[in-house]
Formats: structure tokens, C-alpha cells, sequence
């Protein structure tokens, strides 16, 4: 068991998510930056699609009152155990009795801890993941509280030796700027020529309206084409007849802030939908910080998917390197 | 002197409520535990705590203002 001494700011059970219930309103929650949540899974010896525990900001304080392999990756929020400074992106063992905490969060905004075996709670609906505006999922479907206990599972799937690290070319770096790539659509009809161009112009900033559900986003007011709204739509320019959201979409209501929508987003709605960040730079919206800068840069479908796939390909490759080592 | 740091970054608030009085003044004795200010970030409020005792020598963010991770809020003496 792992007993929750303090609980960090929100941290969550998450996997690789809720898929194929889209249609039904069901949002797929998960881990936000999946590359990072692979990663630690992989380092962790844990099958594909594990349940780890998802660090928001501000680390919790864990005691281990079992032996244990860990892996930590993804944001740099400074682990230590038994306030010892221990390393991420590394196969760690932690010992029977052992505190695991963390410094303040120095780069990115989210920690995934992979511990071997994954973290047990029962799957609902195909997945472990907590989708906290539902409370399902996860541990009792919400935020770890302080005095919670864990239990380990059994997903794991190989013995990773300890001190077994990737090389730097396979570990993200967060900086306070974030180059996000969207792909423009499908909405994107209803802004003027002038606010199209002004969305990929602007260094947006995070507000503190930041989470799993959305990232609001501050710069400059955006303008709508004028138009006579058609039956079903609501009345504000912003607005068209409902459809469904894509995961990663950014919809501006009223043209004032937009907001990029994630994994445990609203399915669909009446806003309109300018442009969508891809599947790969979700995995780094989730790493940017209130207060830190964003920009959107255009790409085409081809471009989008030639990310996805590297990212695949790095994926594989870190899961050979590990097996080899 | 000792210094308080935010945990976390977002907005930095010194009372409870907007009605209410602020948490701490400069000259203020705390003790270890005390909280001194909250912190708003994805629509929930953390508690700023001081982690020893001591007076409040200056407290170095404005009500409301946005703040970094372990940026410093107060000093102690």
C-alpha cells in the first residue's frame, strides 16, 4: 500500500484513457501529456496503458510501506525520498517506509509517477482514468485527499533494472514558451480574415483558468463575421448550430478569450471551433503553466499525423532501448 | 530572516474573502503552520503557510497579483 501523507495540489489516477464512449457525451480523460505517461510506464516495466498517478503543480507527499520500482517523468517538479533529490526519467527503487515528495515545480506543470504493477482501482468503463467533473474513475473519482491508500497492481510486464535512463534526445523540455502546432478548422470560417491571422500572430498567455477540462488563454479580442445567426445557433457570432468538439479544440466565446479544450472537456456544444491542437502538442499544452506564453502555429493534416507517427516510432524505440538494457 | 514561497504558480490573494481582513500585517507574529495568503490556480485555493515562527518582516506581493512557483511572498524574522 502507498499511504497518502499530503495529497499535492490535484493529483490524479490516469491512464491511457476512456476511449470509444465519445458519442455518448464521455470525455476520455487520461493522462494529458501521453508521451510522458508512456515513458514512465515503460521505465516502470508496466504493460501498455497502466494507471499512474498524474502530478498537478504541486507534488504530493507519499509514504511507500511497501518496496517498490518507480519511474517519474514528464514536468520538472524535483522528487526526492526521504528528502533526498532523486532523478527523473529513471528506474528508481524505493524502499518499505520510504517518504516520496517533491520540490517546487521548476519546469512544465505535470508529473506522472509509474510505479511497477500499476496502481489498482477498479476499471470503469475500459479504463482507470479519473474524470473528476463525473466522479468516476480512478480513486473513488476524485483527487487523491490526504490519509488515502493505495494499492498496487499487477500489470507489470518486465523487471527494468534500477538506474536504467533514457538519453536526453528522448526527454522533452518545457520552457515558458510553447510552440503549439493546430491544424485551422473547422469553424474557423466565422472569424474575419484579420482575427484568423491575428490567432497565429499573438503570444498568448495561460490564465489561472487552467486544467484538465480546458486552458482559458489571454491576448487580444477576436472578431466574428456579421451574420443573420441560423435557426439552432445560439445568438452571439461566436456561436454555431451544435457540434461535436474535438479533443484539442479552441473555441473564443464572444471573441474574447479563446479556450483549448482537453481531456476531460465538454463532447460538443455551440461554440465555434477556430482550429485544433494535434495529438502530439496535447502532450505539451498539458505542460504549460499559468502565466506562460503560447503560440499556435498552422500545420497541415500530413504535418500532424508525420508528428504523431514520430512520436510513435520514439515510443518504440525507448521501449527497445529499455528491454536491452 | 526566512522566506515564504508560493508552491504554485497563479494568483496571489492575502484575505480569506473579499469582505474579510487580511491574514497577516507586516509586524505580525505568526507560528509555524499560520496561513499568510492563498494562491488561486485552475479554480481552486491553496493555502500559503508559514513553515516557521516568526514576524512578518515584509510581505513582497501585492493583493491579487500573479505570481511564479516558488516565488517569495513574505519574509520572516
Amino acid at each position: 500500500m502507498i499511504k497518502v501523507l499530503k495529497p499535492g495540489l490535484q493529483t490524479t489516477v490516469q491512464d491511457d484513457g476512456r476511449v470509444g464512449f465519445y458519442e455518448t457525451g464521455m470525455p476520455p480523460s487520461g493522462a494529458v501529456d501521453q508521451y510522458s505517461y508512456a515513458v514512465a510506464n515503460l521505465l516502470a516495466g508496466n504493460k501498455k496503458g497502466a494507471a499512474v498517478l498524474e502530478i498537478t503543480y504541486m507534488g504530493p507527499e507519499l509514504e511507500f510501506q511497501q518496496d517498490a520500482t518507480i519511474a517519474i517523468t514528464g514536468g520538472n517538479i524535483p522528487p526526492k525520498i526521504n528528502g533526498e533529490a532523486v532523478p527523473m526519467w529513471e528506474t528508481v527503487k524505493i524502499n518499505r517506509g520510504d517518504v516520496l515528495s517533491f520540490d517546487f515545480v521548476k519546469q512544465g506543470a505535470r508529473s506522472y509517477l509509474a510505479i511497477a504493477g500499476g496502481i489498482d482501482v477498479p476499471v470503469i468503463m475500459d479504463s482507470r482514468s479519473t474524470y473528476t467533473l463525473c466522479g468516476i474513475g480512478g480513486f473513488n473519482g476524485r483527487a487523491l485527499q490526504e490519509g488515502d491508500a493505495l494499492s498496487i497492481g499487477d500489470v507489470q510486464e518486465t523487471d527494468v533494472k534500477e538506474g536504467t535512463r533514457l538519453t536526453e534526445e528522448y526527454v522533452p523540455e518545457f520552457s515558458t514558451s510553447h510552440e503549439i502546432r493546430v491544424i485551422i478548422g473547422l469553424c474557423s470560417y466565422r472569424l474575419t480574415e484579420e482575427s484568423k491571422q491575428r490567432f497565429l500572430e499573438l503570444e498568448w498567455t495561460v490564465t489561472p483558468e487552467a486544467n484538465r477540462v480546458g486552458y482559458r488563454l489571454k491576448g487580444e479580442r477576436l472578431d466574428f463575421v456579421p451574420r443573420e445567426q441560423p435557426f439552432g445557433a445560439g445568438s452571439n457570432p461566436s456561436n454555431v448550430v451544435d457540434l461535436g468538439y474535438p479533443i484539442g479544440s479552441i473555441q473564443i466565446p464572444d471573441g474574447v478569450e479563446p479556450i483549448a479544450l482537453l481531456n476531460d472537456a465538454v463532447t460538443g456544444g455551440g461554440y465555434a471551433t477556430v482550429a485544433t491542437i494535434i495529438s502530439t502538442d496535447l502532450n505539451r499544452i498539458g505542460q504549460a503553466k499559468t502565466n506562460e506564453k503560447v503560440k499556435f502555429v498552422s500545420v497541415s493534416l500530413e504535418e500532424a499525423l508525420k508528428a504523431r507517427q514520430e512520436t510513435n516510432r520514439k515510443l518504440e524505440e525507448i521501449k527497445n532501448i529499455i528491454q536491452s538494457s | 530572516m526566512k522566506e515564504i514561497a508560493s508552491p504554485l504558480p497563479g494568483v496571489f490573494y492575502r484575505r480569506p474573502d473579499p469582505e474579510k481582513p487580511v491574514y497577516v500585517e507586516e509586524g505580525h507574529e505568526v507560528k509555524a503552520g499560520d496561513t499568510i495568503g492563498l494562491i488561486e490556480v485552475m479554480k481552486s485555493f491553496q493555502e500559503v503557510k508559514a513553515e516557521d515562527d516568526g514576524v512578518i518582516k515584509s510581505i513582497k506581493v501585492e493583493d491579487g497579483a500573479v505570481v511564479e512557483a516558488g516565488q517569495v511572498v513574505a519574509e520572516l524574522e
